[in-house]
């Protein structure tokens, strides 16, 4: 690097430059949180959902599927399988309440967690309060997720 | 080694080398369940072993790091370790909390190590990559507390580098970003907005400033080229990559329930981000070609050269790839994301922490400078394995991806997700044979400690340069 370009110029850019963007990033961050409410589906946020996520976080199923695209790719895309069940969540529970034990020989087969219908019920729920967040050019693609 | 007590680096770097090994393991056992669904079902389901296998990639790299810098920090500052007893105690507090807690992932159901651990009192397990029970996390805390005492404390006490304070402040980040750990929100947009908090701003953010820090270090010892010259490189490394990475945060705001105008902010800054990984680039290879000396340590700085070439094409180019939002519409959690976290990963983390290895070992080994060259020569067929290995795992997962990308979200007809995993196995038989090559890679790696230890170790070339003689 040139001469004229000396170091003490290129530290006031890195402490200008960082200060800078981190309060650019800080402000952009509030003006997010302006808009969260018109599209974060937090009138549908009841104690049945928030108990729902726990169910989800605590049987880690980030750890196969993804969530909004985001998590594991072995399993597939959640964020809309209310959609993808027909709107059901009787669907949704069917289908976790049914996984076998050992699981489908050759496949990958998802864990048989046991839940109770309580349980099932607020982890249904949660998947259908997540469907009813608005993404941005209703991400995903289409209904495979 | 010229302070006694930086050779508590060493336990630092062997279990991160041992960890390693666990990691590549567990990596080994998924790529299997990608294919064998069934494998090891239901014993060791697929999220356990991923969370085994990512956890123990960022524990070591964590061990890494602190052991880079018990290393480095004396040497730059020019005195001993402040409380170097702290240093050990907090290594065998952090090994064993680390150690618990993958035993938890294996042995017991997660809901029951969720139970177990009381994690309803501060719910923040279940998160990707933050999956580790509260109290772990706690235990992580205390222990970056106590370890940026002692390094702020000796660079405080002592002589005072660019390169010291820059790892000072990438340390001091990544400590403070990991708080976001502990904010778990109901509202899954909140979550997921602060979650990046800690993903995004460690690996494009302030782990950018300690993989700089530790590079600008080896080239250093290495070349010795002039400080002046390499420090100013480092400000303008780690200026760039802040000025496009903390807005580049956009890039991950896209499809989460964010307002629309991340779009363009994460797409414009994003894209910038490759810029100082290609500085990182020019900057090594620069200073190689304008070395005075010629380091005897040749695996250590062939390790460095790697990882500015591979962060640039992990990071820079595989990010590029998928980062600009019309893009990320389609590819978004797809398997072109785990192709590209795993050459970004490899290239600018695992490979700057092997550089480091490679240059201090020998010393704490009772080294004067560098192995033996029989010993070297083994390390850099491991550099050779499991940087090619890697280059051909993501190629595999990209072709995987743009088949799913294609298959499951472009086209016409579009197929069901499980449909699209039965047609792309190919690929992922491919990558798990490509992993294997890795494990081999690795497995010479660790070989490579015991090779030749009683040989003489290797000398410096002295250049007779053609004009001056
Ligand atoms: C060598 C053999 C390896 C194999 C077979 C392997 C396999 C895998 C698999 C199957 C996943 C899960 C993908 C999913 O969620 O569906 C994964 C995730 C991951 N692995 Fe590896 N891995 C290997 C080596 C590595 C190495 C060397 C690194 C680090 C440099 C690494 C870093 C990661 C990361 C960061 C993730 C999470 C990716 C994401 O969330 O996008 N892996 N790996
Ligand atoms: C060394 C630096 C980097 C590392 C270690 C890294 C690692 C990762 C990992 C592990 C993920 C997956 C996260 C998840 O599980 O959801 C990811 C996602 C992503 N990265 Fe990076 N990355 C780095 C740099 C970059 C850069 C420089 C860019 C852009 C130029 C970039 C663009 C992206 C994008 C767009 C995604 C989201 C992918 C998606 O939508 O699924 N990354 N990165
Ligand atoms: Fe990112």
């Amino acid at each position: 690097m040139s001469e004229t370009f000396t170091k003490s110029m290129a530290r006031n850019i890195f402490y200008g430059g960082s200060v800078f963007f981190f309060l650019l990033f800080l402000a952009l961050t509030f003006a997010s949180h302006q808009d969260f409410p018109s599209r974060d589906n937090h009138e549908a946020l009841t104690e049945t959902v928030a108990k729902g996520k726990r169910i989800w976080e605590t049987h880690d199923c980030i750890g196969c599927h993804t969530l909004l695209g985001e998590g594991a790719y072995f399993a597939p895309e959640l964020g809309n399988v209310y959609e993808r069940f027909g709107n059901s969540t009787e669907a949704i529970k069917a289908f976790i309440k049914s996984r076998p034990v050992d699981g489908v020989p050759g496949r990958r087969s998802m864990p048989q967690f046991n839940l109770s219908d309580e349980e099932l019920e607020q982890v249904a729920q949660f998947l259908k309060y997540a469907s009813g967040i608005k993404t941005a050019n209703n991400w995903p693609p289409n209904i495979k997720g | 080694m010229k302070y006694k007590s930086q050779s508590v680096a060493k336990l630092y770097f062997v279990a991160a080398i041992a960890l390693f090994v666990g990691q590549i393991l567990f990596g080994l056992v998924m790529g299997l369940q990608y294919v064998i669904g069934d494998f090891l079902f239901p014993e060791i389901p697929f999220n356990a072993a991923r969370m085994v296998h990512t956890n123990l990639l960022i524990v070591w790299l964590l061990f890494g790091f602190m052991g880079s810098a018990y290393y480095l920090v004396p040497e730059e500052s020019e005195r001993e370790l402040v409380a170097p007893w702290l240093a050990k105690l907090m290594f065998w507090i952090f090994l064993i909390a680390g150690a618990a807690t993958v035993a938890g992932y294996l042995l017991v159901p997660y809901a029951k190590l969720a139970e177990l651990t009381m994690d309803d009192l501060l719910p923040t397990m279940g998160r990707e990559f933050l999956e580790q029970p509260t109290v772990t996390k706690l235990g992580i805390v205390v222990v970056a507390l106590s370890f940026l005492f002692s390094i702020g404390m000796t660079i405080l006490k002592g002589r005072k580098t660019v390169v010291t304070l820059v790892l000072l402040i990438g340390l001091t980040g990544l400590a403070v970003f990991f708080l976001f750990a502990f904010y778990n929100p109901e509202n899954l947009v909140l979550d997921k907005y602060y979650w990046w908090w800690v993903v995004h701003l460690w690996v494009e953010g302030v782990w950018e400033l300690i993989l700089g820090a530790i590079l600008a270090f080896i080239l250093i010892k290495t070349t010795g080229v002039d400080r002046e010259v390499i420090e100013k490189w480092l400000y303008v490394i780690i200026a760039m990559t802040l000025i496009t990475g903390l807005i580049g945060t956009g890039h991950h705001y896209y499809w989460i329930g964010t307002p629309d105008f991340w779009q363009w902010w994460g797409s414009i800054f994003s894209a910038m981000e490759p810029i100082p990984f290609f500085m990182m680039t020019i900057f090594a290879f620069n200073m190689v070609n304008r070395r005075r000396r010629n380091h005897p340590n040749k695996a250590a700085v062939l390790w460095a050269l790697g990882t500015a070439v591979m962060a640039f094409l992990g990071a820079g180019v595989w990010g590029f790839l998928h980062t600009l939002a019309p893009v990320n519409y389609y590819t978004h959690g797809t398997q072109i994301t785990a192709a590209h976290g795993h050459m970004a990963f490899y290239g600018a983390y695992v490979m700057i922490v092997l550089a480091m290895i490679s240059y201090a070992m020998p010393m704490m080994r009772g080294r004067k400078a560098a192995n033996s060259p029989s010993s070297q020569v083994v390390e850099m067929w491991s550099f050779w394995l499991m940087t090619v290995s890697m280059v051909f795992i993501t190629l595999f997962l990209t072709g995987a991806g743009i088949l799913q990308t294609y298959l499951q979200r472009y086209s016409d007809q579009p197929l069901d997700f499980m449909t699209v995993q039965d047609k792309i196995s190919l690929f992922y038989w491919l990558r798990e044979i490509a992993g294997v090559i890795f494990l081999i890679g690795l497995v010479l790696y660790v070989v490579s400690f015991f090779v030749g230890t009683d040989d003489p170790e290797a000398v410096e070339k002295i250049e007779v340069d053609a004009e001056t003689a």
